[in-house]
């Protein structure tokens, strides 16, 4: 896992066989979007990959770990299926809807270049298994996710 | 580090040398007690968090007899990593929580008529070979450009549909759990995501812990058997293991989310929302159900499609025909399924959806289920090791249908995260002591030896220990390590 200069945007934490993380942010918005920096960096050191692609997510989900778990996956679904590899996110808003919450957000990234790209074990999957969005007592949020590796 | 249970003694209850069962008081609302299988010293890097997911699935409706740990248990997600339980088909759940992302993740073991001493001197070029003609790593494409209805064959009939696209033989398919299909699977249960997902990674190894090997018998423990298997000291085999791909952890994901809503519909109460799950029977339950047969039917057909190559590349780099080189498929379980079996409750013949979340299928002599060419010594159960560790091929034993719903251990277990092997570990230096012991590793780059290398696990041997001392599986032959490739 890489990504040195995201210092205080997402911290590893401790599992055994898949990994494990939470992402900070001032807003949700912001603790979303580092969360998809960390899941990222699972993958490979995002910190040389350049903003040249991007793709447009929008989803709606029963509630608000479930948005965490769905933006993600998304951004995996994308990663796998359009062969890019992304290391900018931009979340317009999280909207409380008659359904549940919804975002529209936007990702960054470039095509895999395995003669440039070099991936460690690949993020297989976004599970629930310990999945948390929660609000800090000094404002801010933090989220918490494990991933399938 | 992981957290380690201090004092396992005042949690657990010893039945024998290698059973533990965490009692029904540990955890409000478990319906029956925890069981593991370890032996005194595996219980010392036994997690928390693994007993505290024992307990977890122990909570689940229509749960039989115990919530299960196998011995090279660790904690996961949802259900532990080597968890198996068996749910009622009537009052019972099914949940792709117990089964996982990767579903039917398995091994299969081919034989062949070549010695170790044959194979060694031209062991690097071989291992480069096949790390060429067998895709693997992330975003790694496949030779096989499946059209939709190819892919919709493999979802429907998977190694059948390989071996009748020209990818094996007739005998191929008997030698395969299920024959290499489960015959509930329904296509149309399978989203167009993991479709797309699916399509270009068929016929790739993937990442992780996935491999391809070249092993040699080291040892043979029961001459008898590993003659019914076509097993000899000094002979070589070759090991696939791989899983369901973006197809299967598409089809995990999509579910979730239905079964998340049918917990809320049915009024189940989980400890953790990886459990998701629905009543066996019930529509979401049986729309699973149906996905999940494609998705691991899609995962014998990708293996077998691998199996063909690993032929031709073997055909070619020895300039001897398939015939010659006896490369005979031995056997091939799913370590990551569920599936309606029958067993033997407080005496009373009931059916049961048995999940084995990283278990394998053991089972004994005389059931339908084993090949006939099998059926008197019991399945072969198959056993990998990590990189750089043996291998080990078991039989069924009816001792495993008494205690663990006939089902053994999967792997050697992990005893330290991905993050902390690469701190730990330098993968070239990994590659060079592998390389002294005569084990050629080729990976798409080095620090992916690293979050594998072989002091990440529980010793392999040890695991199959507490297995054969049990008697839920029996050793049958050791499988030493000659080439490794990976992704």
């Amino acid at each position: 896992m890489a990504g040195e200069g995201n210092k205080g945007k997402y911290e590893f934490l401790y599992h055994i066989a898949d990994a494990k993380f939470r992402a900070y942010g001032s807003t949700m918005e912001e603790a979303f979007e580092n969360a998809a920096l960390a899941m990222f960096n699972v993958m490979i050191n995002t910190e040389n990959l350049k903003p040249v692609e991007v793709r447009e997510i929008e989803t709606t989900s029963s509630d608000i770990k479930m948005l965490l778990a769905d933006w993600l996956s998304e951004l995996l679904y994308l990663f796998e299926v359009d062969g890019i590899v992304f290391c900018e996110f931009k979340i317009g808003r999280i909207e409380k809807t008659g359904e549940g919450f919804s975002l529209t957000g936007k990702a960054w990234g470039e095509p895999i270049d395995l003669s440039r790209h070099s991936f460690d074990t690949q993020v297989k999957a976004v599970t629930l298994h310990e999945l948390e969005v929660q609000e800090k007592d000094d404002g801010g949020f933090w989220v918490q996710v494990v991933v399938d590796t | 580090m992981p957290e380690q249970i201090k004092d396992a003694a005042s949690i657990l209850t010893k039945v024998n040398d290698y059973t533990w069962d965490i009692p029904m008081s540990y955890k409000p609302g478990m319906r029956v007690p925890g069981r593991i299988f370890v032996s005194q010293k595996l219980l010392g890097s036994l997690e928390h968090d693994t007993l505290e997911q024992t307990a977890n699935v122990a909570t689940l409706p229509g749960i039989q007899k115990y919530a299960m740990a196998m011995p090279d248990a660790h904690s996961g997600y949802g259900f532990p990593i080597g968890g198996v339980a068996a749910f009622d088909r009537n009052t019972g759940i099914i949940s792709p929580g117990g089964v996982g992302y990767d579903i039917n993740c398995g091994v299969r073991i081919i034989r062949t008529n070549l010695t170790a001493d044959e194979v060694r001197p031209g062991m690097k070029e071989l291992i480069e070979l096949l790390f060429h003609e067998i895709p693997s790593g992330v975003g790694s494409k496949s030779k096989l450009r499946a059209s939709d209805k190819e892919l919709t064959d493999a979802l429907l009939h998977g190694a059948k549909w390989a071996v009748e696209s020209g990818y094996g033989v007739k005998e191929d398919i008997e030698h395969c759990e299920e024959n290499g299909f489960m015959k509930m699977a329904d296509p149309s249960k399978v989203s167009e995501k993991a479709r797309s997902r699916g399509k270009p990674q068929f016929g790739t190894l993937g990442s992780g812990n996935h491999f391809l090997e070249v092993q040699y018998v080291d040892e043979v423990y029961d001459e008898e058997v590993a003659k019914v298997f076509g097993l000899h000291k000094g002979q070589v085999t070759v090991m696939i293991h791989c899983g369901s791909r973006g197809a299967g952890h598409q089809i995990c994901d999509d579910y979730l989310k239905v079964l998340d809503k049918a917990t809320r519909k049915y009024g189940i109460v989980l400890p953790d929302r990886q459990l998701a799950c629905a009543p066996a029977e019930s529509t979401e339950g049986q729309d699973y159900f149906k996905a999940m047969a494609a998705g691991a039917n899609y995962a014998w057909a990708n293996r077998q499609v691998i199996t063909h190559w690993v032929r031709e590349a073997f055909t070619r780099f020895f300039r001897r025909d398939m015939d010659d080189l006896g490369m005979n498929l031995i056997y091939d379980v799913a370590h990551n399924v569920a599936k309606l079996e029958e067993h033997v409750i407080d005496g009373e013949k009931k059916m049961v959806y048995v999940h084995r979340k990283g278990a394998t299928r053991a089972f004994p002599p005389e059931h339908p289920d084993v090949p006939e060419v099998y059926r008197k010594v019991g399945q072969p159960v198959l056993i990998p090791g990590s990189m750089g560790t043996p291998s080990f091929v078991l039989h069924g034993t009816q001792t495993a249908m008494e205690l663990t719903f006939g089902s053994a251990c999967h792997g050697s277990g992990r005893v330290s995260s991905r993050a902390a092997a690469k701190r730990e570990f330098y993968g070239e230096t990994i590659q060079k002591e592998l390389a002294a012991r005569g084990i050629s590793v080729r990976a798409t780059h080095p620090s992916i030896i690293a979050e594998e290398a072989p002091g990440v696990y529980k010793p392999s041997e040890e695991v199959v220990d507490v297995v054969h001392q049990l008697g839920i599986a029996r050793k049958v032959v050791k499988l030493m390590p000659m080439g490794v490739a990976k992704g």
